[in-house]
């Protein structure tokens, strides 16, 4: 089960939205593909990101892939944390294991992406 | 075949599990109009024959005259051992260690490689290895730039012209800027890197430089003001990368005294035999922060489940096998036994044996220099030099094959070498080093004595 | 390994002690560096370890145990021919006259070593059916690279600078992408059919004046001809496209398929895998290229060249300005080189063509016994070349056990395992490559243990996952590896002995 409260991409990441700030991560069925993460590549603060572009790199032991934003906007906060423990992408990639906020500038993105129902069907076709 | 274990019988077995009657049912998925014809080769050739044909190839060069030639590839003593441990063939007929519980000694070899070259070059991240000293600085130079995001690179023109040369090789393919700092033309510094020209190019400011390569000592054996360049070029924003050569190090300062971010060159100094150019050793070495943009395998240390020590290849996700068009190199097969020879030559000297070789070498050299000088051939270049440098001599091709005749090859005919560097025309680059003998300088002194003209120092002891 | 087994040894650093070693070089006069600036001078020492000669050979023997290889056991590692390395090729190597001849030697005193190299270059023309070849490379990706550039000149010289692009497909070696990247170029990757070869409608559709190159390995990495090669070829040289041609599968073709004739431009050749230079723990290896006419101009400088009066010499800087260039320094691995001159002699044209029959023979038969037992997936079925796969995909998902165990599970059974989850197209793949060199026994003894982890995998599958037992080390913290990168050794400091003079 994908938490109910947010959208996702056919990318495997996850986005919420508070106001106008989107937080970013990837799901647990990406974190569970790539197997144990050993490094995030974080774009900087203040960097523009477009919808459905590359904004970062995330790498496990034996695979890499990359990170694209589900909404566009300004990068307003990477997660610190990632840079010294990235295994927090798979113990909890819903929580302490999000990627970036983003200062979104079209909210109406948001709605387009999948719903949980949609991105669950999504993973189970494989 | 020569070295299968099939008898007919087996093949026979073989074949009838398969349910077929000759190999060629096997190819018969070839369609017919590719099909090859047969090989037109010599027949196999038994191993004996072999020996002996192999003994008089070997036999047809000249590998024991008395050689003053470096210009990349060194004369040192190697302790026998080093040969010995690199004939194991636990080392020799193992590959890439795909898997580390079954590779421990590879890994542990490389781990200590990785170790003693950073122990020598003063930075802390060592490729586990690539291909020879010209792969190495142009890899170097297209890491400076994804380093950098910039796409120009500046190189000395005291950097050997074969590694210049790859360097171009490789940027006009990936579509980059290289561009050359000329050598001071004359003065104290004269055949050092031009300073002036290197602050000039650093300060276009709608082409930004992603690194600069100088090399040391240089090509003509000179030491180059590496601290200096490496404040001008950091100033500007770029990388900078020194090449050198790695024995050298045994004496002088450390690429990471002088704050390069990337050194890069040849080990073959380091125990491997000149062997007509290589197999040799591309070192390329980095401070921590460009990990990530270092190509080519690196060996870290982990703990296995019992938390025992050991050794694995890790940041696999910079290479090819995972990262495909996206990595930072294509490289895949390395110089793993090489790198193993240097970690075995460097033990079996250690930090003062290293310095013992680096130092009589100079010492030799300052003998070659006065022999040379009093036979008529002076110095090219005034400033300090550690164990090569460059001569005057006239009609310097002509002077060369004169003294192969008698036996001393004098070193590299510079203007043929480098046909387009400026005032190095009747010129031999020559070098000495721990192997040097002084019968031998003294061989090559009369006989360039005796080419050139001048008095040899036997007939001024006659003439008295 | 040793009566008394592998011994997991400290680091090379523990074993230094101040004052220990030395003596293996005269000490120079105390004013030899005198002329040395002191700004341009080392302040102390390098941290290099202290040893005696028996501490550095003991050391450097027991490591050398910790490892598998050819010299202790089968090695059927996919795609990499670890076939045997035959001992005269060491020594051959090693001759003072081939060994100690300097890289820039005049070429009059290096008639032997140049004679040999152009007798090399006349032997792969004729297994290649090529009509040039350079021994420059020093690897397979590094021949990749001398390829594509090649064939990025020949477009640049006739003017066709729109050629921006390589197709590869989605089953190709890691390298091929890479190489294009490195050569300036974009690649594209094609689906595979469902049988596994290439998809030659899909390259016909990709392909265009956009298209500068194919890259395609034959046999397939799948360890198929690709029976389809023929049309492709005609369909890229339509294109106006060049077609390389990964030899890492030299070893299935010897005496059998000649690229050159097929029609590929551009080849390169593993003297690691196929002609049995040794893989050196990763190198070093030596990756010859060949091609035909066309790209000849563009080979890299400098070429061995056999004048009218039958000496040999070296292209001087320059000679030729249609050259790429030069692609390393001097003239190549000739250590490497004259390993695998030695080993195409020793074969000659009958034991070529034997090396490929009993390669393929090898392979068929091992795939043949893992097809009867059951034991595995065997996703592609009728002749395979040299290698085959195997997968564990239908075994995993009834017992949980995956390719990865299984492979470190034939570590306990003295065998290195196959290549696994390469190519990547494969779910769980093992891609098995006896080569010719291995008795029947061993085939047989190979395939039993394989079928007996399969049978292990459903009673006892926590021994399969948990594998190996008997190596030197269990299973590895890789990830932590990763996340804190401890790349070097540092030893202690200011302990050093200061320098005898």
């Amino acid at each position: 089960m994908v938490p109910s409260d947010l959208r996702y991409t056919k990318d495997h990441e996850w986005v919420r939205l508070d106001g106008d700030t989107a937080t970013v991560g990837v799901t647990q069925y990406a974190a569970d593909q790539l197997g144990d993460v050993v490094f995030v590549d974080q774009p900087e603060v203040g960097r523009t990101v477009e919808q459905f572009a590359a904004f970062g790199v995330v790498e496990s032991v034996k695979a890499v892939s990359d990170l694209y934003a589900p909404v566009s906007g300004e990068v307003a906060e990477v997660n610190p944390e990632l840079a010294v423990k990235p295994e927090l992408v798979n113990s909890d990639p819903y929580g302490a294991g999000w990627m970036i906020k983003v200062k979104v500038a079209d909210p109406s993105q948001f709605e387009g992406l999948l719903d949980p129902g949609a991105y669950e069907q999504l993973v189970s076709e494989g | 075949m020569a070295y299968g274990p099939h008898t007919p019988a087996d093949r026979q077995r073989m074949l009838a599990a398969l349910g077929m009657r000759s190999v060629d049912e096997l190819f018969a998925d070839i369609p017919a109009g590719l099909r090859a014809g047969a090989l037109e080769l010599d027949p196999p050739e038994p191993e004996q024959a072999l020996m002996a044909r192999l003994e008089r190839l070997a036999g047809r060069n000249q590998a024991g005259l008395a050689s003053f030639l470096g210009a990349g590839a060194y004369r040192h003593f190697a302790p026998p051992l080093v040969d010995q441990i690199l004939l194991r063939g636990e080392w020799y007929t193992a590959y890439t260690p795909y898997q580390p519980e079954v590779s421990q000694g590879t890994l542990q070899s490389i781990y200590e490689y990785e170790s003693l070259l950073a122990e020598l070059l003063g930075l802390d991240v060592v490729s586990a290895s690539h291909y020879d000293g010209a792969a190495a600085p142009a890899e170097a130079a297209l890491m400076a730039c994804r380093a950098t995001r910039r796409e120009r690179v500046l190189v000395s023109r005291g950097l050997h012209p074969h590694y210049r040369e790859v360097l171009r090789t490789y940027f006009h393919g990936a579509g980059l800027a290289v561009e050359e700092l000329p050598l001071v033309t004359d003065g104290p510094s004269a055949g050092t890197t031009d300073l002036a020209a290197l602050e000039r190019l650093l300060g276009d400011p709608d082409r930004p430089v992603a690194g600069v390569l100088l090399a040391q000592p240089s090509f003509y054996g000179l030491l180059e003001p590496m601290a200096e360049a490496s404040r001008l070029v950091h100033a500007a924003g770029a990388l900078f990368v020194a090449v050198v050569e790695p024995v050298s190090l045994g004496v002088l300062a450390p690429p990471g005294a002088y704050g390069a971010d990337i050194a890069a060159g040849e080990g073959q100094a380091l125990g491997i035999a000149p062997q007509y150019g290589g197999p040799y050793l591309g070192i390329l070495a980095c401070t921590e922060p460009l990990v990530r943009q270092v190509p080519g395998r690196l060996v870290g240390m982990t703990t296995d489940l019992d938390g025992r020590r050991a050794y694995v290849m890790t940041l696999q996700a910079r290479e090819q096998h995972i990262r495909r068009e996206k990595a930072a190199s294509n490289i895949c097969t390395n110089q793993t036994l090489l790198a193993l020879a240097a970690s075995v030559w460097l033990a079996a000297l250690g930090p003062h044996g290293l310095r013992d070789v680096a130092a009589l070498g100079a010492s030799r050299a300052v003998e070659l220099e006065r022999a040379l000088a009093a036979v008529g051939a002076p110095r090219l270049h005034p400033g300090p030099y550690l164990n090569e440098f460059a001569v005057r001599v006239p009609e310097a091709p002509r002077v060369h094959r004169a003294l192969l005749e008698r036996g001393v090859l004098a070193g590299l005919v510079l203007e043929e070498a480098v046909p387009d560097e400026p005032g190095v025309r009747d010129a031999l680059l020559v070098c000495a080093t721990e192997v040097t003998t002084s019968d031998e300088i003294d061989a090559f002194a009369s006989a360039l004595g005796e080419v050139l003209g001048a008095r040899t120092p036997a007939a001024v002891g006659s003439a008295r | 390994m040793s009566a008394s087994g592998p011994r997991l040894q400290p680091t090379i650093f523990e074993l230094s002690k101040p004052g220990r070693g030395g003596g293996k070089v005269p000490h120079p006069p105390s004013d030899a560096l005198d002329r040395i600036p002191p700004e341009q001078r080392r302040e102390k020492p390098p941290g290099l370890p202290e040893l005696a000669e028996p501490e550095v050979v003991r050391h450097f023997v027991n490591l050398s145990q910790l490892n598998h290889a050819v010299d202790t056991g089968f090695y059927p590692l996919g795609s990499c021919t670890m076939k045997w390395n035959p001992k005269v090729n060491e020594w051959a190597a090693r001759l003072p006259g081939f060994a100690g001849l300097h890289p820039l030697a005049p070429d009059s005193t290096a008639q032997g070593t140049l004679q040999l190299l152009w007798e090399l270059e006349q032997i792969l023309l004729r297994i290649t059916g090529m009509d040039a070849v350079t021994l420059q490379p020093a690897a397979g990706a590094h021949g990749e690279l001398t390829g594509i550039l090649m064939i990025r000149a020949y477009h640049e010289a006739r003017g066709d600078m729109a050629r921006t692009e390589v197709l590869v497909p989605d089953s190709a070696h890691g390298t091929n992408p890479a190489t294009a990247t490195m050569a300036g170029l974009r690649t594209v990757s094609l689906l595979h059919e469902h049988d596994g070869g290439v998809n030659v409608e899909a390259f016909r559709r990709a392909l265009g004046p956009q298209t500068a190159a194919i890259m395609i390995t034959n046999p397939s990495t799948l360890g198929i001809f690709e029976t389809e090669i023929g049309e492709l070829l005609e369909a890229v040289h339509e294109a106006g496209a060049l077609a390389y041609m990964d030899g890492a599968n030299l070893n299935a073709i010897l005496g059998r398929f000649k690229p050159g004739e097929a029609g590929f431009d551009v080849m390169h050749i593993n003297t690691h895998k196929t002609f049995s230079t040794p893989h050196g723990g990763g190198g070093p290896g030596a990756g010859p290229v060949a091609v035909n006419d066309r790209l000849a101009p563009y080979l890299p400088a400098p070429r061995v060249l056999r004048e009218a009066d039958g000496t040999f010499r070296l292209e001087r800087p320059g000679e030729r300005p249609t050259s790429i260039g030069r692609m390393r320094s001097f003239v190549g691995s000739t250590g490497v080189l004259v390993r695998a001159y030695a080993y195409l002699r020793t074969h000659g044209a009958s034991g070529l063509a034997e090396i490929t029959d009993d390669a393929v023979l090898a392979a068929n038969y091992l795939k043949h016994r893992l097809a009867e037992s059951g034991a595995f997936d065997i996703p592609f079925e009728g002749v395979c070349k040299h290698e085959f796969i195997a997968s564990a995909s239908t075994l995993k998902k009834r017992t949980g056990v995956r390719t990865l165990d299984i492979a470190k599970r034939l570590l306990d059974h003295g065998f290195h395992a196959p290549t696994v989850y390469f190519p990547l197209t494969v779910d769980e793949a093992m891609l098995i490559e006896p080569t010719e060199t291995e008795s029947l026994e061993t085939l047989d003894a190979f395939a039993d243990a394989l079928i007996a982890i399969a049978r292990e995998a459903e009673t006892e599958p926590e021994i399969v996952k948990t594998a190996p037992h008997t190596a030197p080390v269990r299973r590895l913290d890789e990830a932590g590896a990763a996340r804190n990168p401890n790349l070097r050794w540092r030893p202690a400091v200011g302990d050093w002995t200061p320098c005898p003079d």
